[in-house]
């Protein structure tokens, strides 16, 4: 006699641990390979997870196994054609070596890579372990403007739709137990009389008409005891608690002059995409700016900022003043977190400098959770850097970067944004 | 019309009710064939659990190990992809026997399954030689559990990574971790729990033992030198780590055996592929054929029954493109067909081939075939001329000193028996794999190991063998050489590990 047994309500991640030790033996070559799709994303695209590729050899389970050279026999099936002794050409692929197992994949012989996705938030951990926002946490409570109702404990007094009617009705049972106690004691005493009473015989109508007149009176008594009465009320508590602002703002400020070649602006776009991913991680809501310059800056979106081709000068101050502007008109730094990034192949117009660490110092930083500023060239570095490096020396709050290449980005983001 | 389709719709669909009404009539048809099984538990379970299932390589309680992971992974991929379907069963060798089956399946599915799975592979089992002798269905649930409970132990002792480090190493080593002879000794869960502290001890005295720096008397030391160790080359590379490694803690040790002891496990199904698959497909439709023979499926039952079953069985020819050599549900099926043809309605070619089988009661002789067979000795026993013109059988012979593949026999007179014994040869494990032994360690000087491999028709090893001698030395600790012997008995150096030969 068989035996059966339903399974399919019983946990299904078994393998979830498996998964998770291979995932972490895997570590660095998954980081590898988020480096190299980065790139593929829009900036603010965190909705989705990522499709990992490690090369295959990497990950091999080794075992002895023969070499395809020797003198091999194969049986084949559906001969039609070959008599013996025929001798034909060896096919391109010598492989089939397995007898036969696995029925679905032998076919994909060639493939090298092993494809598979991970989720979100396992793309982001991987993506951002060990890194944290500078600056976090001191400036945290400090600006503090939003607030959260949460629960508080009880109190008697309230409107009435916080009233919580478990601890009210406990309270009142209590209060009918406390005052009605004495009175039911008695009631039990006078029923009892009564009851022996009414066993003894004979001519006792009159003590019995005043017990019964004391009962009732005190059936009254217990009945005169509200069942709920306002001292019993309770109230749901609540309190409005401070809590950080969870919205930031980035700023992209990109020079889009003549010198910036697809290239470099495509350097610059793996840059931003980590720091929005890196940001979303943190803030609940995270919005982006665009904001591109040559000699004028503009506001734009995402696919004008990366893709559309400008000539001209660069004159940088004009876009660190309309982020200032636009900062100040729409977003507060009581709500939000403001955090700037800027590339830039280093080219400034020369009297534009001073100009520039004017603005930064005086309108920016004092408003900016974080400026980070990357130099995306392979010349040497001109006014500009070195008039940054001089602010990033007086503020922590401003880093300088020099990337020179792709493979530049994310060791360099790893560096501004790593726990020391 | 609207009515009719919502109950056949109705009839597709499984119930417990029904699962049970089906188990009970296969039941009934198994027992009239003489099929002898382990009592079934037959368990419901999601395609999730099916995958979890897979990527545990069968097993129902699986110690944590990356490897499970990265097959997870694959199939996860696989299967969303929709590159390839989820088995409908899985079933386990133990007892009772374990079948898992997918909810999704239709109930004509179902039957199926469990005619395949809880009556043929589980008669297989029970039955099989090779079962029988080398795998124990008794205790190996509880072994398992035995065994994931030690590993997650020494997890936390040791570290995940010192266990994943000794995991790997014995993985890599597993195929050679098999006896193929002795027999190892059938032990409950309690007496491994008893016996494991025991053999710890033991064992660390008995390494220590053999790698004793202390100097002994001349005489000793020469009567060591003169006698070689191990005295026989050993084929149990695992078993002999566990034994002689003289570095390895006893918890490493454990591990060793655990690996050894799953491997050995599985060993019996390795080798009897095509059996196991062609006992089983031939009795689901055996049985399946009788029910409909006494009525008790319907036309529509039948007519998805036989979609199934001839999906099962397909064999793409060998120029199709979704050729990947034979396949074994095939070969096996046709081959006790065959032999039940043979039985009923011999020719006399038959009678010239086979004169034990042909005319001969089939279910006596299929019995026998399944009792005392592995898939290397059951093909050179049974597959028949008839069934090599059937397939349209073919060998070719590729040496790599030509540029050329020879057609060295088709299915002729002059050819069946070259055929049949290439076929048998294509199953023989110990063809298929590498012969490397255990030849010598070198006991009273550097304490190095000296494997050596026996090498056939010019065949020569895979290109990860460096990596391979890693492992080997992860879990010896001192060097590791590999050695090469062919066929004219030439023996010669392939590789070491560690590479560099010390300056001294």
């Amino acid at each position: 006699m068989s035996h059966f047994i339903d399974r399919r309500l019983n946990a299904k991640n078994k393998s979830s641990v498996n998964r998770q030790r291979f995932l972490n033996r895997h570590k660095e070559q998954i980081k590898r390979s988020i480096d190299q799709v980065i790139t593929d994303r829009s900036v603010t695209d965190v909705s989705s997870g990522e499709n990992i590729t490690i090369p295959k050899r990497d990950l091999s389970e080794p075992i002895f196994h023969h070499a395809n050279d020797g003198q091999r026999q194969r049986v084949h099936p559906g001969n039609d054609q070959f008599q013996q002794g025929d001798k034909i050409e060896r096919p391109k692929q010598s492989g089939g070596q397995g007898t036969g197992e696995g029925n679905a994949s032998d076919q994909g012989e060639g493939e090298d890579e092993f494809t598979f996705e991970i989720s979100h938030d396992e793309y982001l951990d991987l993506l951002f372990e060990d890194l944290a926002l500078p600056n976090l946490e001191a400036k945290q409570n400090a600006d503090a403007q939003e607030f959260k109702t949460t629960r508080h404990g009880f109190s008697e007094v309230g409107l009435p739709n916080n009233i919580n009617i478990v601890r009210s009705l406990k309270k009142s049972i209590s209060r009918r137990i406390a005052l009605t106690g004495s009175t039911k004691r008695e009631l039990t005493a006078l029923e009892e009389q009564l009851a022996t009473l009414e066993q003894s015989s004979g001519e006792n109508y009159q003590a019995r008409k005043s017990l019964e007149a004391q009962i009732q009176h005190c059936k009254e008594r217990i009945n005169r005891v509200p069942f709920i009465d306002d001292f019993d009320l309770q109230f749901n508590h609540y309190a409005r608690t401070p809590v950080p602002s969870s919205k930031a703002v980035m700023f992209c400020i990109m020079d889009v002059s003549g010198s910036m070649d697809q290239e470099t602006k495509d350097i610059a776009k793996r840059f931003y995409i980590l720091l929005y991913l890196f940001l979303s991680q943190t803030y609940q809501t995270t919005e982006v700016v665009y904001i591109r310059h040559h000699t004028q800056a503009k506001e734009v979106d995402e696919h004008e900022f990366f893709y559309s081709q400008e000539t001209g000068g660069t004159v940088v101050s004009s876009a660190l003043r309309l982020m200032h502007k636009i900062q100040q008109q729409r977003y507060p730094t009581s709500q939000w977190n403001v955090y700037a990034a800027q590339a830039s192949d280093g080219d400034n117009w020369n009297d534009d400098t001073p100009l520039c660490k004017e603005v930064i110092e005086r309108d920016l930083l004092p408003n900016t959770r974080y400026f980070s500023y990357i130099e995306i060239t392979k010349s040497s570095h001109q006014s500009m850097w070195h008039c940054y490096e001089k602010i990033s020396e007086l503020y922590p709050e401003f880093a300088i970067k020099h990337i020179k290449e792709r493979a530049d980005i994310y060791p360099i983001f790893r560096e501004l944004f790593a726990t020391s | 019309m609207t009515n009719q389709s919502a109950t056949k719709f109705k009839d597709c669909e499984w119930t417990f009710e029904k699962l049970e009404y089906f188990d009970n009539i296969i039941s009934d048809v198994a027992c009239s064939f003489g099929l002898s099984t382990y009592p079934n538990q037959i368990e419901i379970i999601s395609s999730e659990q099916m995958m979890d299932a897979y990527s545990s390589v069968g097993m129902p309680i699986g110690y944590n190990h990356w490897s499970y992971g990265k097959k997870f992974i694959q199939t996860q991929k696989n299967y969303h992809r929709g590159q390839m379907g989820l088995a409908y069963e899985i079933v386990i060798n133990s007892n009772p026997c374990i079948s898992y089956l997918m909810e999704e399946n239709s109930m004509t599915m179902q039957a199926l399954v469990i005619a395949h799975a809880c009556y043929g592979h589980n008669s297989f089992f029970k039955n099989n030689y090779l079962f029988t002798t080398w795998t124990d269905a008794d205790s190996i649930i509880d072994y398992l559990v035995f065994a994931k409970k030690f590993v997650s132990d020494c997890e936390e002792k040791y570290g995940v990574k010192a266990v994943e480090d000794t995991l790997d190493s014995c993985h890599a080593l597993m195929n050679l971790g098999v006896d193929r002879y002795k027999r190892p000794a059938k032990i409950s869960l309690h007496e491994e729990k008893n016996r494991q502290d025991e053999r710890e001890a033991f064992l660390q005295a008995q390494v220590n033992d053999l790698w004793r720096t202390v100097p002994k008397s001349k005489q000793v030391e020469e009567n060591l030198n003169s006698h070689r160790f191990p005295q026989q080359p050993q084929e149990n590379i695992l078993y002999f780590i566990e034994k002689n490694a003289p570095l390895l803690k006893s918890w490493q040790r454990e591990l060793v055996r655990i690996v050894r002891k799953i491997a050995q496990y599985f060993y019996p199904q390795r080798q009897t592929q095509v059996m196991n698959e062609g006992w089983a497909t031939f009795w689901h439709y055996t049985i399946i054929n009788t029910l409909f023979d006494e009525g008790k499926v319907d036309n529509s039952f039948m007519l998805e029954f036989l979609h199934h079953h001839t999906n099962v069985v397909y064999q793409p020819p060998y120029n199709s493109p979704y050729y990947s050599g034979i396949n074994p549900y095939t070969l096996g099926f046709a081959m006790f067909q065959d032999i039940k043809r043979m039985c009923e309605e011999p020719t006399a070619e038959d009678k010239a081939w086979f004169p034990d089988v042909a005319g001969s009661d089939w279910l006596h002789t299929l019995h026998f075939a399944c009792k005392n067979f592995k898939d290397e000795s059951f093909i050179s026993q049974y597959l028949s001329p008839h069934l090599i013109r059937e397939l349209k059988l073919f060998n070719t012979l590729d040496d790599d000193q030509n540029n050329f593949i020879e057609i060295d026999a088709i299915h002729n007179e002059q050819g069946y028996l070259k055929i049949r014994e290439a076929m048998s040869q294509q199953y023989n494990l110990s063809y298929l794999e590498p012969n490397i032994q255990i030849h010598h360690v070198d006991i009273s000087g550097d304490r190095s190991i000296t494997l050596r491999h026996y090498g056939h028709h010019n065949i020569s090893l895979g290109d990860n063998i460096d990596e391979m001698l890693k492992h080997l030395y992860r879990l010896w600790g001192f060097e590791v050489i590999l050695e090469s012997e062919n066929e004219v008995g030439k023996v010669s150096e392939i590789t070491r590990c560690p590479k560099a030969p010390s300056p001294e």
